[in-house]
Formats: C-alpha cells, structure tokens, sequence
C-alpha cells in the first residue's frame, strides 16, 4: 500500500504547552489507521493537524512536516482545498440546523455545484454510501436535527463524503451513541475503507480492533507505538502499550 | 418564627412583582378608559382612517400620523438592520480581542444616551445634512422629514439589534462552524450560511425589539421630522408621527381635542402590544 499521509518529526505546541513531542507516523491509503490512547494523550490533537483545524486555536504552534500525496500541508497549501481532500466527522453528531438535502448539498455548494440535478444525484449517492437513504429519501426536506443521534452521525458521514474527499477523519465517531448505531457505524466505515482513506480517534478499544488495520498508541503527547492492529493487541512491543491494552491504566 | 418571617418576606417580594402588574393594568384601564369613549364619539373608522387632522374644526383623522409611525420606523428599519446585523457579525466572529473591548462599550454607550441628545445631534447634523445633499439636487428643502428621522432612529436602534443579534450569534454552537470549514468553506461562508441562519430567530427578536423602540420614540423624532400632520408619500418631506402629535398638542387641549389624543395613544399602544406580542413568539420558537 501506498502511504497516503507521512508525518515527520511532527511537534505541536499550545502556548506553552507541548502537546506533541516528535511524532513520526505513515498512513497508508484505503486502510483504516486507528488512533488510541488515555484522553489528554494528544491523538485528537494529532488528527486535527491533518486537516489544519487546530488553525482555529489561538496560540497553536506546529513544526515538522505532514505530506498528503507527499505535499507539505502546512506550507503553500490550500487550507480550503485541503480540507475539501481531507474531510472530517465529529464526536458529537453536529448536521447544521437545516433540511437533511441542505447539509449534505452544503459541501457541493461550497465548492461551486449549482446544478440541481447535480447536486440531487450527490446527495442520494452520499447517503447511500453512508447507510442512511432508506431511512431519508422520503423525507429529505425534513430538518436533520430531527432525526436520532446515530441518523444524525450517519448524515454527517454523508455530509462530508459528499464534498468528495481522499481522506476521512473521524473523531470518535461513535461515543456519543447507543451500542446498535455503533455498530452500524463500523459496518458503515468498513465498506468506505475501498474507496477512502480513514483515520479514527477511539477511546474504545475493541473498536480499534474491530475495523482497524493499523494502530497507533499515545501516551502524554508521545505515540509510543505503532503497528498492525492484530500485532498491536496481541504481542506489544513496549511494556507502557501492554499495559494500556490490558486495562491496567487509563 | 422563622416560619413567620419566611411568610412576610414571601408577601414581600409577592408585592414587589404585583407592582409591575398593577401599573400595567392601571395604564391600560386609564387609556381605554379615556380613549375609547372618543374613538366612539368620533367613529373608530373616521378617526383612523381619516386623511384629516383639524382638531379647531373638530376634525380628528389619525391616519397620517400612523403612516408617519410607520414610515420612520420602516426606515429606520432599513438603515439600522443592515448596519446593526453586520456589526454584530464583525463582534462576534471577526473582532480582534483588543478592538472589541472599545467596541462592545460603545454601542452599549449608545444605547444610554439620551433621546434628547439623539435629537440635537440630528438637527445639527443630520437635517442640514439631507438638506444640503438635496440642494445638490436642486431641491430646496428644510431638512426635517422622513429621511432625517429615519436616519436618525436608525442609529438610536442600532444598540438594541446589535446587542440581541450578537448574543443570538454567540449562542449558536461552534461545532456547526467546525463542521462547516471542515469541508472546505471560507470564514465568511460558514458564517453567513450556516452561523447566521442558525442565529436567525434571536436575531429576529432583536429587530421586533428595534421596531418597538423606533416606533415608541418621540422626543428625537419631533425634533427632526417636521411634524406636519398630512399625508406624503416623499421622504424628503417633513411628517408628524403618532407620539409627537400627543406630545405636541397635550399641553392644551381640552374636551373632545384631549380623548382623541389619548385615543393616539391607545392605538400606539395596541402596536407595541403586537410586536411585543411578536417578539415573545420569536423568543419562544428559539427555545423550542
């Protein structure tokens, strides 16, 4: 596989705080590349560096290369553009107040497609592929702050496919909902793994394990390891992992 | 004891909140009481569309001074919206911490001044103002009329759509701007297509309460629009609105001249009944 986005020597700072320290890490494309680790231990804040949206935090200081493509993002890149490439799903479900056609139009829209027929071919092709038109089609005008929370994160999983990106972020996707929503959430990002690449933040560990093909470990900023998901949870190679996957911390 | 004391402060503060009632029902019964009778006498449908106001032959038509209401405050309302909606935009998303703290003071300062001052400032400046650029046109004008009022209410409105319309803004929740850029949108279009409609209802409520203070406003307004009780349809002509034909006249009138007046004040107070009425219906679907 090819590597998809390369990391190196990767640090970020808040202000004074250092909260990555030296991060090395290659994403292959079409595979499913699992983030965990202890909250606080900077992988959220890793995956908000791939798509620039730690931009938006005041005093947020990066050095280091991340290439997409082997392109630096963080120099002569188009911040808007990237993001279009490199799209992104919340923790908490977050479809903007409007009709569930408007949200996943939005990123189309933004991105110049005014053609109505257009723009209705995409967004029934979006939520297909995100598991939500048979729940959709028949009411599409309906505001998507109506539907449940895992409908909603579904929508937000077509949402952002819709503005057609290469790679997908998802950060904790899934723990904001109830256990059978999860489920069809993995299932769902499973299937999209043939045609994306997708990096996930999890803090649930038989989830890694589950959809996961790579896993990388953070603890206190600094990612510990990182290997195949299978090797990862069955012979760690450093002691700190072991005890983390064990459950005898965090 | 402790019982007892509990109870009287309880009647205490009872009181208290049975003022504010009371004075809201004595005023209503005093201006029914008082305007009614002389809608009747007159004839509810002569007194408020008639085209006349003429109180020495006894004439009482109210319908040009209810347009002026409405004029002023429909101009105010184009003035001031624009102005006050894209300000609370800069403040809320585009404001640098340092220029905020200057700017946030003043427009609350703006709401704090006097409406008397309001009127100064128009007469010195805003009247000649219109009347110099319509003498550009060749028109020869004094200057009072419907566009310096509305000028004028423009900016006194500008505190009260800024500062509902910019909480409403901050209310609404970052993560739908996240959600936004993170497809690729600029600032300004996550802000304007997903922030603001989002924020529209308070913003809404912002403009009623806009409109409610436009429409009360008298002493400003009496100094800059001309008051001339008639019917125009040229802003650049003076009009009188229903609060300065009270304030103007009150002083003497008598007998049937003095009901007609107060009876002014029952239909402007049925206005600030609907929009308030209005603006308690926004508030409510924004919390629904």
């Amino acid at each position: 596989m090819e590597n998809k986005i390369e990391i190196h020597n990767m640090n970020l700072h808040y202000g004074d705080f250092h909260a990555l320290h030296d991060i090395n890490l290659d994403i292959k494309e079409n595979e499913i590349t699992a983030f965990i680790g202890p909250s606080g231990c900077g992988k959220s804040t890793l995956l908000r560096s791939l798509n620039r949206m730690n931009d938006l935090v005041e005093n947020c200081r990066i050095t280091g290369d991340i290439m997409l493509d082997g392109q630096d993002i963080y120099k002569n890149c188009d911040v808007n553009l990237l993001r279009r490439r490199v799209g992104m799903v919340f923790q908490k479900p977050n479809p903007f107040p409007m009709s569930i056609y408007d949200n996943i139009a939005y990123g189309p829209r933004t991105h110049g497609i005014k053609s109505r027929v257009q723009l209705d071919e995409i967004v029934e092709t979006s939520l297909k592929r995100a598991a939500i038109w048979e729940e959709t089609k028949d009411n599409l005008k309906k505001s998507a702050l109506s539907m449940s929370g895992g409908q909603q994160q579904r929508i937000c999983i077509a949402r952002a496919l819709a503005a057609d990106p290469e790679v997908l972020l998802m950060d904790e996707p899934t723990s904001a909902l109830d256990p059978i929503s999860t489920a069809k959430i993995e299932d769902l990002v499973l299937e999209l793994k043939k045609d994306y690449t997708i990096v996930m933040v999890t803090h649930n560990m038989q989830q890694a394990t589950r959809v996961s093909d790579t896993t990388a470990f953070f603890l206190l900023g600094d990612m510990i390891e990182v290997d195949d998901t299978e090797k990862l949870f069955s012979m760690p190679s450093d002691k700190r992992t072991e005890d983390y996957i064990t459950g005898r911390f965090g | 004891m402790k019982n007892f004391r509990e109870n009287l402060m309880h009647m205490v503060f009872f009181l208290c909140a049975l003022t504010s009632i009371f004075a809201v029902v004595l005023i209503c019964i005093f201006l029914f009481a008082n305007g009614v009778p002389a809608m009747k006498e007159i004839g509810l449908l002569d007194f408020l569309t008639g085209a006349k106001w003429k109180p020495g032959n006894d004439i009482y038509g109210i319908l040009p001074m209810i347009l002026g209401s409405l004029y002023i405050t429909a101009g105010a309302i184009v003035i001031g919206v624009p102005i006050g909606l894209l300000t609370a935009v800069f403040m809320a998303f585009y404001c640098p911490k340092k220029l905020y703290g200057l700017l946030k003071p003043c427009t609350e300062l703006l709401a704090g001044i006097p409406s008397i001052v309001y009127g100064f400032f128009g007469m010195v400046i805003i009247v000649p103002a219109v009347r110099a650029v319509a003498g550009v046109f060749g028109a020869d004008i004094s200057g009072s009329s419907i566009l310096a009022a509305s000028i004028l209410l423009g900016i006194m409105i500008l505190p009260t759509i800024i500062g509902v319309s910019e909480a409403a803004l901050r209310a609404v929740p970052m993560s739908y701007y996240e959600g936004a850029v993170a497809m690729g949108a600029r600032h300004e279009r996550a802000i304007f297509t997903v922030m603001v409609p989002a924020a529209k209802s308070g913003v809404l409520a912002g403009i009623v309460l806009g409109i409610g203070r436009a429409i009360g406003e008298t002493m400003a307004v009496i100094m800059v629009a001309g008051n001339q009780p008639r019917l125009t349809g040229s802003m650049l002509k003076g009009i009188r609105t229903m609060t300065a034909n009270i304030v103007l006249e009150m002083g003497y009138a008598t007998g049937l001249h003095r009901e007609a007046l107060i009876a002014t004040g029952v239909v402007l107070f049925v206005f600030i009944l609907l929009i308030n009425l209005a603006f308690s219906v926004l508030k409510r679907r924004k919390e629904a």
